[in-house]
């Protein structure tokens, strides 16, 4: 299976991502699982004519394309030109490239949260007219439109998130390459839900903290995010802090929000990214599937439960009282 | 009469770059520098909260996403009139300095060597060896560094949650409060990593490489025994003589980095041929050849403004053309190194000037200096004291955030009004770089660099353009934002 990798109105940080893969050297990996980069800007040995010429073939289908990875939002602007973004070497706009090759290749897979939804290019007043492949935010549509197909049959594959996980990319590769990845797999937005059906809340380490509301107030505080400082990990549909990143870190590890950034709109949360905001005290955001009355019961609960332990180690970015330690049988 | 040639896209310069090329008697008379990808940040974090650029800097760039934050946080430290506590300090810099480091790791193995693969080269006595391991993606050094970078990189996920793009660098300090044990396994992270370099890319200890103090030195000790990526390289850039290749302005420009308790570990500065202070308020963006609408004059970057137009006469690329005291200058770690005061930098400039060779030894040679801070820094840390104070910042009031990222100066430039950002400046390292041309239509560092060079008008492009291009380190998604 090859692929063509085009990098579009983005940040190149999925690709900076996927190249701390930890999986051993990850050339070898793509090979292991019969994946043939046919080209990819920040890799491959081919630039200038030589790389112009392998995309003039894949846009005019005389080089076939199993997959095409677009990394970056789809820059419409100004006024439907696409002329924020013209790549290099010609007159032609990206998301003209983008539209020819994408109804030649097999599969359509959006790397990142840009090209899923629009990401952060389309934060703001959204000044380049930045839209995902198939999606403008919660909408569908996007460049390629809601009923675009690949010629295999699938709508366009979002690995979201900003950056998404190494694994997150390498795993839909691997299973479209070994023929394992069918729209069973996607959730409503596309997304392949071996980590869309995860919350990020699943695996947080400061899970004693959210279980007595035991919050941090200030940044460098141990107790949970949620309360105060924005975090959405109770909402946020991905794996990463079952699957951690960089060896060992998380964004609730690294002590800061998790500002749902494998989701559309996320750009756009309409408050402060690091403030929870909230109604009569109550965050806005409750946790998926969660009641509000009984997320509103349990937390006065399990508030006026918590034990002086995690009350003060909450507020300090070191413990200051470690759990009693028991003797005798029990 | 010369003859216009479009070259493009170059690859492995994270991110888009297009060059015209005007070519007389089968050289390049002129060159045109064109970045040709604009998403508009200063324009989306006008209205924004202050603190919110910390969620949208970053995302400017997948390669110096902590330098982005790193300068916002000082930023909005400097709006807020503070300084993070000691432990925030130390934490601020070991982030800057493990994404600068795995920048300048990456640089060198995937983006600069593989072009020495090129079969152009094949004639050459080096070619079958540095093939073999340089190659991308099948060489055998890709696939050795990867996961080593990797490996490194796991000191992000212990400092900063992951990379890229994190939230932990805040203007009062870190999110991230580290206790004895994670200090623990930092430190066997970093002597992985050391004992990395020093086996694999140097061939030598960093201490032994840092105290080389000239280019007679240099030549000395690779002809020595010990192997090492480096010295590969020197062997390549003798034959190809790439010391005289790619020579820019000569004017060096560092806004210094790494703060210690009294000072900087590379301290700030002007360098052309002597030492000079260094006026950042002397910086200019002049937007006479970018498609940006404006009124006429430079402007310095607190004045500046970002509003692109689709069509403007003579206006060839979406990148300003930031000028100090209306000269071009380089930026990067030569330039930094050159600045500091280090022998062998000062040595490589003096006698040749900017160089291919000379940017590429400069960056292998802070791989040399900066881990040993890194591991300094490490010790200095002390778990239970502070990590972090918060930043409150007036309804009015304004902040400028300089660092240096692996590929040069980048500065940040915030008005705060009302509460919310009125203006945002950036000016990235390779927008001093690969700026076009000014109001007196004076080159850009890169234009200038690859005048003069060979090129035919239908041929292939010859790698030293490549060689020259890359040397640069160019980050062309900072470069326009």
């Amino acid at each position: 299976m090859n692929i063509l990798w085009l990098q579009s109105g983005g940040c190149g940080g999925c690709t900076l991502s996927w190249l701390g893969s930890e999986h051993g050297p990850l050339f070898r990996l793509l090979t292991d699982e019969s994946i043939e980069l046919l080209w990819h800007p920040s890799i491959s040995e081919a630039g200038v004519d030589e790389a112009r010429d392998l995309i003039e073939q894949c846009a005019a289908g005389s080089t076939a394309v199993d997959v095409l990875c677009i990394e970056g939002s789809l820059l419409r602007g100004p006024q439907g030109t696409g002329g924020f973004h013209r790549f290099g070497g010609g007159a032609q706009p990206m998301i003209e490239w983008v539209r020819q090759i994408a109804v030649r290749a097999r599969h359509v897979v959006a790397v990142g949260s840009c090209s899923s939804f629009g990401g952060i290019t389309a934060a703001g007043m959204n000044p380049t007219d930045a839209c995902g492949l198939q999606y403008d935010g919660e909408a569908a549509g996007g460049l390629l439109g809601p009923d675009f197909r690949g010629r295999a049959g699938l709508p366009v594959i979002n690995v979201a998130g900003c950056p998404p996980h190494p694994d997150w990319i390498t795993e839909t590769l691997a299973a479209l390459a070994h023929g394992r990845l069918g729209a069973e797999h996607l959730d409503d937005y596309g997304r392949p839900r071996f980590f869309a059906d995860q919350l990020v809340h699943h695996g947080c380490p400061r899970n004693e903290y959210y279980e007595f509301k035991a919050s941090a107030s200030r940044h460098s505080e141990q107790g949970c995010l949620m309360e105060q400082l924005g975090c959405k990990g109770t909402q946020a549909h991905a794996d990463c802090n079952q699957r951690l990143w960089n060896g060992e870190g998380s964004c609730l590890r690294g002590g800061y929000a998790c500002i749902r950034c494998t989701d559309p709109g996320f750009e756009e949360p309409g408050h402060p990214f690091e403030t929870t905001p909230k109604v009569a005290g109550i965050p806005l955001g409750l946790p998926a599937d969660m009641p509000k009355a009984w997320f509103i019961a349990l937390a006065a609960l399990s508030k006026s439960a918590t034990p002086a332990r995690v009350r003060e180690n909450a507020t300090a970015d070191h413990l200051l009282r470690a759990p009693s330690v028991k003797r005798g049988r029990r | 009469m010369s003859t216009r040639r479009i070259a493009g896209p170059f690859n492995r310069v994270e991110g888009d770059l297009e060059i015209s090329l005007d070519i007389a008697d089968g050289r390049i008379a002129a060159a045109y520098v064109n970045s040709p990808l604009y998403r508009g940040f200063e324009q989306i974090l006008q209205g924004k909260l202050p603190a919110d650029a910390l969620v949208l800097v970053p995302r400017i760039c997948g390669i110096c996403s902590v330098a982005q934050s790193a300068a916002a946080a000082l930023a909005l430290a400097d709006a807020a009139a503070i300084e993070p506590p000691h432990n925030g300090r130390l934490a601020a810099n070991l982030t800057l300095a493990a994404e600068n480091m795995a920048d300048h790791l990456t640089h060198f193995y995937l983006f600069f060597m593989p072009d020495f693969a090129r079969a152009e080269y094949a004639g050459r006595r080096w070619y079958g060896s540095t093939a073999g391991r340089f190659r991308a993606i099948t060489g055998s050094a890709p696939n050795q560094v990867l996961p080593e970078r990797a490996r490194f990189m796991q000191m992000m996920g212990l400092l900063a949650g992951k990379w890229p793009h994190t939230l932990a660098v805040q203007p009062g300090g870190s999110t991230r409060p580290l206790q004895s044990s994670e200090i623990f396994r930092l430190h066997r992270i970093l002597r992985e990593f050391r004992t990395f370099l020093e086996t694999v890319s140097f061939g030598a200890t960093l201490e032994e490489f840092a105290s080389i103090a000239d280019r007679s030195q240099l030549e000395a000790w690779r002809t020595r025994a010990g192997g090492g990526d480096l010295r590969t390289f020197l062997a390549i850039a003798g034959d190809l003589d790439l010391w005289h290749l790619g020579r820019g302005t000569d004017r060096f420009m560092s806004y210094g980095c790494y703060r210690e308790e009294d000072g900087q570990l590379f301290p700030a500065g002007l360098w052309h041929g002597g030492a000079a202070a260094l006026e950042v308020e002397a910086i200019e963006e002049d937007i006479s050849h970018a498609w940006y609408a404006a009124a006429g004059l430079p402007q310095h970057p607190a004045a500046g403004s970002t509003l692109p137009v689709a069509e403007k006469e003579g206006a060839y690329s979406w990148c300003k053309a930031p000028r100090l005291a209306g000269q071009v200058v380089e930026t990067g770690a030569l330039a930094r190194q050159v600045v500091a005061g280090h022998p062998l930098a000062r040595d490589m400039v003096e006698s040749d000037g900017g160089s291919v060779a000379g940017r590429v030894v400069a960056r292998l040679l802070e791989l040399a200096l900066v881990v040993p801070a890194m591991e300094r820094w490490l010790t200095e840390l002390v778990p239970g004291a502070p990590w972090c104070i918060t930043a409150r910042l007036a309804d009015e009031t304004s902040g400028v955030g300089l660092v240096e990222a692996a590929r040069g100066s980048l500065g940040h430039w915030m008005t705060v009004r009302r509460g919310r950002i009125h203006n945002y400046q950036i000016i990235a390292p390779t927008t001093w770089n690969f700026s076009p041309r000014d109001t007196q239509g004076q080159p850009g560092a890169l234009e200038q660099a690859l005048a003069g060079l060979p090129a035919s008008t239908n041929g292939p492009l010859p790698a030293v353009i490549d060689h020259v291009v890359r040397s640069f380190d160019p980050c062309m998604v900072c470069t326009v934002h």
